[in-house]
């Protein structure tokens, strides 16, 4: 279905490119005036008009299927040899070739950089609208303020707090994890590190960085959730197999390289004269750290912090696979406690009815899991900008 | 201060100074460590998913059973089965023999079938068949069996002979119910289709963006909110981007569920901002003498970007679009939304089959309680993080290797 009619249009677009530049250079040998654009422009704008009219007829007519894919193809080809006969016909020692393909060029681009917004616009409206026909059926405050969730129970209740709950159980673990591990990881590789140990440990965090989600999650629920459960039950606590101590813990491992690597930048920001400073009134270099380099560079890391916490809030399939599915307002990190993700993972995976409020409470999970990133990022943001020390 | 009170103070600090170093590499061998015994873990889980057990079985070819003129519709297994019975006759209880059957493979006769159709003239002859074992029978040789009762097992060991063969069949056989059978190569092949469609979609447009946004936007505030949007969209979980496939893609445009066209587009859109932001990056680290030499012997504007900018910031381009590439590989969340994790057994043949992708698959073997698929899940695994290492090497050499000083 898609073979052919982009066969066609690939040589139309070759030939249009080949008639017109040839052409071009015809008319330039006989003429000996001067020629405005070069051959090759002549045959790049055929060639482009060619393709952009030839998608543009591929995509609209894909849409019936009343076509057969040879019809299509040919139409595609017809249009676009259409399309390059305009500026074809016009090649001559007057005709704006270069300007015209220019123009189009910079259309081109425009629009691949509005694509960006078309899909943030495309995000917001897709979870809005499935949100608000949740919200037609579920009141709004009963969602936002109630405290138990049980989408698939009889009657179906939708109350978001256990999940926010368990969302913020095991982000606030994996922070605890990560930002005393990445913070330190940072400092030791900005200021004692010696270049070799960088060349080893950089790569590492890299790598750990570069792990897939799922093998992290696969890892949290087969290795450390029933190392942490028997370690538990030799002490003689009760823990869940699917604790929230195991979700964060490697939740907070991920975010490691993250901090780390923003703070590393922060760190290497602070001018070296402020640490000189320092050293001349006596100071160590752990006290310069602490005293001069950590308090300059302290609006960076806390934006770091905060985009480390969106991005836990936002995970999903270490959680999906290593925490619970059950919604308890619990704060028991040995507990299993769900998060929004997991919800919206496990209510979209599988039969999908658009009329129920099961599968509409999804979308507005997600709503609110867009607006607490965004909202995060925007505050990262903030600080940043606020708190930025002008040097020099 | 007196001398001694003043040494005292001087070593407290210097302790200090030694504690806080020790913290820091203290946090890094941790992270070493954790990313280390990860590695380990996995392979360690993974590898007896690389190995396969067979039984060479005395099997009589009866020329009654086997159509001499067609020798591929025969039923090679009830053959197979009859000769593994024949082997333990005083096992003839109901239970023994579906206990003995419990440990041929479904397929445990394909080894035949393919020698007697490549070679008519075994019919009639006894051969030794090469016939799989089951999941159970290859757990216990492989030492990893739960089983309490291993007596049959044991017998099996004396009776027949047992070899170890590599298991090709992780790579090329597709999904299956069951844990010996089953393969990757359709997750691969999905994979491979997905990551196709991301970037034939997602490299130009993010190249197109960067050079627009670093070469000829103007600084206004257009330029400024889809920057700010951009910044923000890299920031988006990729669930969401899930949730935006589901309601456009699917719901909207109706495109069909499970598809590596639609997997591939919102991964296209997922490592869109990552793309933007490593060509950005690269183009400006090109510096502007050379667009101005260009500009000053008469180029226009895009001659001088396209001919002389661009060039020299492909390399860097390319870095990125590689990493973009890896983050691709790895994803999973956005794909479940999409439909695409349904069991899927056939090896997808074009951008609309029902397709999964190899993280995915992770996720799913991971799921099922057979404890063969535990240590198939691992090996996926390591097929998974070798392709993404290939890549991030591919990605650093070609940094090294074109990193230019200027």
């Amino acid at each position: 279905m898609t073979l052919w009619p982009l066969l066609a249009i690939t040589v139309t677009v070759i030939a249009a490119y080949l008639f017109s530049s040839r052409r071009a250079i015809a008319l330039r040998l006989n003429n000996t005036g001067s020629f405005h654009s070069l051959p090759s422009y002549h045959g790049l704008l055929a060639a482009i008009s060619a393709l952009l009219a030839g998608l543009a007829a591929f995509v609209l007519l894909r849409q019936f299927a009343a076509f057969s894919a040879p019809e299509v193809a040919a139409a595609a080809g017809v249009i676009a040899i259409a399309a390059a006969a305009l500026p074809a016909s016009k090649v001559g020692a007057t005709f704006r070739a270069r300007p015209a393909f220019e123009a189009i060029v910079l259309a081109v681009l425009i629009a691949s950089s509005v694509v960006a917004i078309l899909t943030t616009a495309g995000i917001f409206a897709s979870v809005v609208f499935e949100s608000l026909v949740f919200f037609r059926e579920v009141g709004i405050f009963e969602f936002l303020f109630g405290t138990h969730w049980a989408p698939t129970g009889t009657p179906p209740a939708f109350g978001f707090i256990p999940l926010l709950a368990g969302t913020f159980l095991i982000t606030f673990i994996a922070i605890l994890v990560a930002a005393p591990l990445g913070l330190f990881s940072a400092v030791y590789m900005a200021e004692y590190a010696t270049s070799n140990v960088r060349s080893v440990a950089k790569p590492l965090l890299e790598m750990l960085a570069g792990i897939p989600t799922v093998v992290l999650g696969f890892f949290a629920a087969l290795t450390v959730a029933p190392f942490i459960r028997n370690w538990g039950e030799a002490v003689g606590l009760n823990v869940a197999s699917e604790s929230a101590l195991a979700a964060g813990l490697v939740m907070g491992m991920m975010i490691v390289p993250l901090i780390s690597s923003l703070s590393d930048d922060i760190i290497n920001a602070v001018p070296q004269a402020l640490r000189d400073g320092s050293y001349a009134m006596g100071a160590t270099k752990s006290e310069t750290i602490k005293r001069v380099v950590l308090p300059a560079a302290l609006p960076g890391i806390v934006s770091a912090v905060m985009l480390a916490v969106s991005r836990a809030v936002g995970e999903t399939m270490i959680v999906v696979m290593a925490a619970g599915l059950a919604a308890n307002l619990s704060f028991n990190p040995l507990d299993a406690v769900t998060t929004i993700t997991v919800q919206i993972a496990t209510l979209l995976v599988g039969d999908q009815e658009f009329d129920s409020a099961k599968t509409l409470s999804a979308f507005a999970l997600g709503l609110v899991l867009f607006f607490f990133t965004l909202a995060l990022n925007y505050i990262a943001l903030r600080i940043v900008q606020k708190y930025k020390q002008q040097y020099d | 201060m007196t001398d001694t009170a003043y040494q005292k103070l001087l070593i407290k600090r210097y302790a200090a100074e030694r504690r806080f170093r020790a913290y820091g590499a203290i946090a890094l061998i941790l992270t070493s460590v954790f990313l280390l015994y990860l590695l380990v873990d996995i392979v360690r889980k993974g590898w007896p998913a690389f190995v396969e057990h067979h039984a060479a079985l005395e099997v009589t070819l009866d020329a009654s059973q086997i159509d001499k003129a067609n020798p591929a519709a025969a039923d090679y297994l009830a053959i197979v089965k009859d000769a593994w019975r024949n082997q333990f006759p005083d096992l003839s209880s109901r239970t023994d023999r579906k206990q003995l059957n419990s440990l041929l493979s479904q397929d445990a006769a394909e080894n035949l079938r393919q020698q007697v159709i490549d070679n008519p003239g075994l019919i009639g002859q006894t051969v030794k068949a090469d016939v799989l074992l089951s999941d159970d029978a290859d757990l216990y040789f492989k030492g990893l069996s739960q089983e309490s009762d291993t007596t049959l097992l044991e017998r099996l060991k004396k009776q027949i002979e047992i070899t170890r063969h590599i298991s090709w069949r992780l790579l090329t056989n597709g999904d299956s119910r069951e844990p010996e059978l089953a393969g990757l190569r359709g997750a691969i092949v999905g994979s491979l289709l997905t990551v196709a469609v991301a970037l034939a979609l997602g490299l130009p447009l993010g190249i197109a963006a960067a050079i627009y946004l670093e070469q000829f936007a103007l600084r206004n505030r257009w330029t400024d909110v889809i920057e700010v949007n951009i910044n923000n969209l890299a920031a988006v979980p990729s669930i969401i981007f899930g949730l935006l496939g589901l309601a456009m893609f699917l719901n909207l445009f109706g495109m069909p569920r499970s598809a590596p066209l639609v997997g591939g587009l919102v991964l296209a859109l997922l490592v869109l901002p990552t793309i933007i932001i490593a060509s950005r990056a690269a183009l400006r680290a090109v510096p502007p003498s050379i667009k101005e030499a260009a500009l000053g012997v008469g180029a226009s504007h895009q001659q001088a970007v396209f001919h002389h900018v661009l060039p020299l910031a492909l390399p860097g381009i390319l870095t990125g679009a590689i990493l973009g590439m890896a983050r691709a590989f790895g994803e999973t969340a956005p794909l479940l939304m999409i439909g695409m994790v349904a069991f899927i057994a056939d090896v997808p043949q074009s951008f609309t089959d029902a397709a999964t992708v190899l993280p995915v698959q992770i996720y799913l073997w991971s799921d099922l309680p057979e404890l063969g698929f535990q240590s198939k899940t691992a090996a996926a695994i390591m097929v998974l993080i070798t392709i993404l290492f290939l890549l991030n090497g591919i990605a650093i050499y070609l940094r090294k290797k074109f990193e230019r000083r200027w």
